[in-house]
């Protein structure tokens, strides 16, 4: 049925319709819509047969949803940012331990300085963990994904993680479809687990492994994600045999076929990154896109497919790894790894901490790749005025006091004195 | 809290195009300017950018424009309507009004109309059935069938009796101008 909706509530609607069993969450901004929106339909029997566990921290949320997922429930959980990093001791063991749960990660910033707002830092952070992530566009696929999720991670006994930017699409209101609960049910087995903890049949979960087995464990955690490239584009056409709709994959191509620079995005970007390059194309510049929605399993050999005929690939990306540059560019140099005169990659982060993404800037750096590339990182939109001022400053004053404050200074937004 | 920008969206979307409404990006505390967004088209929307060029501005509290200018971007075609029971010119609105095209900028009582129908002065609906009065991209008709989406019956039906004056005092204006 269409509706005219927030995110979060078309994805817990979604949720909803893949009949959790187990749903324990603890609030954090920007995910708590959904959960609250869960709960309300716990409470109102829309959701049947489920139990909304409360919790006390993201810790404790994780782990409820790991003991409910042994002992056989569908169980689903949602947070964001530093609540993220609260449970990443249990997102190491969910994986770990195969447990097939479901989890939204509203992306958020992580602190210091704290920030509400949203970028990819907190899904970049735990992207090596042995979940499978998988990068929302817009609301409707935001939807979407969690009723993929669900089969994916039950088919594989994997957890999977679905990010959803912060704000942008969480607190966005627009239209989705939201599927019928028949369609959901032909889509979406109930869940046959591989383990389970069932009294009658008394098993452990959770041995300790020595050097004698520990690589082969995670070999096999490994493959597993290997097989979900191929299971996620299988099941992403099943989906749009049944709903009609292309929600999900590995990743998708926008006029990239003949393109000699090719934008690589994840996330709710690639709708104003779609926008700028209609422009451009306009103005008869050979520009394309390729969304990737799978950062975990990495479709190396299918991104490769897309990129190998470009000059140049520049890489947006809402993440900064410190001291290093994007990750995401770095994976998508890989995916380029020892191909024959490969095409250029060049690595933009933007929208860090909430900065928008604006057509403007996006013209501004994809005219530069064409006619002067550069090498490092470029950072989108960056205030060389207040940056330039600061470094000077901590140059001639040892005591220069901290860096957040000193810049919301210079920008006039600290009652404070200014410094020197 | 249902923002005025969810309302007009749902509005949009009940005469069956796109809509998009967003919250503003800036820090919210209450008493602190807050903006919200809205993109209504015939096609999907896939911009997410904040807008910066807006077609339409309502100002809900004209006390703002001593803090923020809120008038940056706003297209030379474009329409202002701003919630006041002074005129243009008691706020100092005139050159402003006049970079505009004849009769699309106003000023409408709808924190005295949602005080008088609804009891408490919030202007949301008063302002959306201003608005759709003022620019015709929305009829009434779905502006208030989304009020009476957004809010219990009773509260519906006064959001909408405030919505309807606020229509008809702005469509009166528009003909009189």
């Amino acid at each position: 049925m269409l509706k005219q909706i927030e995110g979060s509530r078309a994805m817990a609607e979604a949720i909803g319709l893949c009949r959790p069993e187990v749903i324990c969450a603890y609030p954090i901004t920007p995910q708590t819509h959904i959960v609250e929106g869960l709960g309300e339909m716990v409470r109102t029997g829309e959701i049947s047969k489920c139990e909304f566990i409360n919790v006390e921290s993201e810790f404790a949320a994780l782990s409820v949803a790991i003991g409910a997922s042994a002992a056989g429930a569908r169980a689903y959980t949602a947070t964001a940012s530093q609540g993220l990093l609260y449970m990443a001791e249990a997102v190491y063991n969910a994986s770990g331990l195969g447990l097939p749960i479901v989890m939204t990660l509203g992306n958020r910033a992580i602190g210091a300085p704290i920030n509400i707002w949203n970028d990819h830092s907190d899904a970049m952070a735990v992207c090596d963990s042995g979940w499978m992530q998988l990068f929302a566009e817009t609301n409707q696929e935001a939807a979407d994904l969690h009723i993929q999720a669900f089969r994916l991670a039950e088919e594989l006994s994997m957890p999977v993680m679905v990010c959803v930017d912060g704000f942008i699409l969480t607190h966005a209101v627009e239209r989705v479809d939201i599927p019928e609960q028949a369609e959901v049910d032909a889509y979406l087995p109930p869940y046959e687990p591989v383990q389970v903890l069932d009294p009658k049949h008394p098993i452990s979960i959770g041995a300790m492994v020595g050097p004698e087995a520990f690589t082969e464990v995670r070999y096999l955690q490994h493959y597993k994600q290997t097989l979900a490239l191929r299971l996620i584009p299988e099941f992403a056409v099943e989906f749009k045999a049944r709903f009609g709709r292309d929600s999900g994959g590995l990743l998708r191509s926008y006029r990239a076929e003949d393109a000699e620079l090719i934008v690589v995005a994840m996330g709710s970007v690639n709708g104003t990154i779609k926008e700028t390059i209609d422009e451009m194309r306009a103005d008869g510049v050979p520009v394309g896109l390729v969304t990737l929605v799978s950062f975990r399993p990495f479709p190396t050999a299918a991104l490769r497919e897309q990129l190998v005929r470009a000059r140049n690939v520049v890489v947006i990306e809402k993440s900064l790894a410190v001291g290093m540059g994007g990750p995401l560019a770095n994976n998508v140099d890989l995916a380029l790894r020892n191909v024959a005169s490969a095409p250029q990659v060049h690595s933009v982060i933007a929208g860090l901490g909430g900065r928008p993404i604006t057509r403007a800037a996006l013209h501004r750096a994809l005219r530069q790749a064409l006619v002067q590339p550069w090498e490092g990182s470029h950072f989108l939109d960056l205030n060389e005025k207040i940056v330039a001022k600061e470094l000077h400053y901590v140059r001639k004053v040892r005591r220069s006091g901290p860096t957040a404050e000193n810049l919301l200074r210079r920008l006039g937004q600290a009652a404070e004195k200014s410094p020197v | 809290m249902v923002t005025a920008a969810e309302m007009l969206a749902v509005a949009a979307f009940l005469e069956g195009r796109h809509a998009q409404a967003f919250p503003s990006f800036g820090s919210e505390r209450t008493g602190a300017p807050v903006v919200s967004f809205c993109r209504i088209d015939d096609k999907e929307i896939r911009l997410r950018e904040p807008i910066l060029e807006p077609d339409a501005l309502i100002v809900q509290d004209p006390t703002l424009f001593k803090v923020i200018d809120v008038f940056q971007g706003l297209k030379p075609s474009g329409y202002l309507l701003v919630n006041s029971n002074r005129s243009l010119a008691e706020l100092h609105l005139e050159t402003i009004a006049r970079q505009l095209p004849a009769g699309h900028a106003l000023t409408v009582p709808a924190s005295e109309l949602a005080l008088r129908h609804v009891g408490r002065p919030l202007p949301n609906a008063a302002l959306l059935g201003a608005f759709a009065g003022l620019t015709r991209i929305v009829g009434l008709q779905a502006v208030n069938a989304a009020i009476g989406d957004a809010f219990a019956k009773n509260i519906a039906a006064a959001n909408i009796a405030a919505a309807t004056a606020a229509h008809d005092a702005v469509a009166a204006a528009a003909a009189a101008a």
